[in-house]
């Protein structure tokens, strides 16, 4: 029995799925940014398992790339979060609803 | 056998660490569950021998990425009740539901389909081998646009959060409750 690139997908598929529940479930904006980098991480495992079944080196290229984003994406978010938490002093995303319809 | 050793393994590693990231209470646990997933997940990028991109994954995500969440976190406080109440009605049966039918859609594809989306792309071709050398050679040929505004990326994020650290926002105006 050998570990064929289907393999790697299905648990990426788990694992993205885990992350959308818990950004969809949880309140904290921290976890939910947590979550989302689950997310993240779950396609590049699938960049990583289509490239190397496809023999080819793009997929690795796309994961340095989207690495790259997320990195900024954490940077930023976590530094608007921290600004909210500053006036608000919160970090519960369900107390940020002045612009609900 | 090696790899289905390692395969189930830090695949139960994986899941184990991302449902802590969704069920642990303490924003502390899911820090460390997502971490226990990048460190897997970087295993399974060196079995299918993409090195750079592991190393990328263990310094970039689990040394630095980490890092700022637990500053965040200790820094906002974790002693805060999060308050679960669930405002959209039949909002958790639906997350299930939309989360097992993405799952057996991909077991389908995957399993079902064997690839048949990508027949005759590759055929036998020398093995991917994602070495520092590999990946700096096209980088620096094939991607260097790209990889150039990746720097801009940066240099924008990293202003952008300074600009957010240092210009304070003024606190909100005291409401009435406040006042009396």
């Amino acid at each position: 029995m050998t570990v064929t690139a289907d393999w790697y997908l299905i648990l990426a598929a788990v694992l993205f799925v885990i992350g959308a529940a818990g950004l969809l479930v949880r309140r904290n904006a921290i976890v939910m940014f947590m979550s989302i980098e689950l997310m993240l991480n779950a396609v590049n495992l699938t960049f990583v398992s289509v490239g190397r079944e496809l023999q080819d080196l793009t997929g690795q290229f796309a994961v340095f790339f989207v690495l790259v984003v997320a990195a900024a994406e954490v940077v930023v978010g976590l530094a608007i979060i921290v600004s909210i938490f500053r006036t608000r002093e919160t970090a519960s995303v369900d107390d940020l609803s002045e612009m609900k319809g | 056998m090696t790899e289905l050793i390692l395969f189930f393994v830090f695949g139960a590693l994986a899941l184990v660490g991302g449902l802590t990231v969704v069920a642990a209470k303490n924003p502390v646990h899911s820090a460390m569950g997502l971490m226990l997933t990048l460190f897997s997940l970087a295993v399974f990028y060196v079995v299918q021998a993409a090195h750079f991109v592991a190393a990328v994954q263990v310094i970039v995500y689990a040394g630095a990425v980490m890092t700022l969440f637990l500053f965040v976190i200790m820094l906002i406080g974790v002693d805060r009740e999060e308050n679960l109440h669930e405002t959209i009605r039949f909002q958790r049966p639906l997350v299930a539901l939309v989360g097992l039918s993405v799952v057996v859609l991909g077991v389908v594809v995957a399993v079902g389909g064997r690839f048949a989306w990508v027949t005759g792309v590759a055929a036998a071709g020398p093995e991917v081998n994602g070495t520092v050398e590999a990946i700096g050679d096209e980088l620096f040929t094939t991607w260097l646009l790209p990889f150039e505004a990746t720097s801009l990326l940066l240099i924008i994020a990293s202003v952008g959060a300074l600009a957010l650290a240092f210009f304070q926002p003024r606190r909100r105006p005291p409401t009435e409750e406040d006042v009396r």
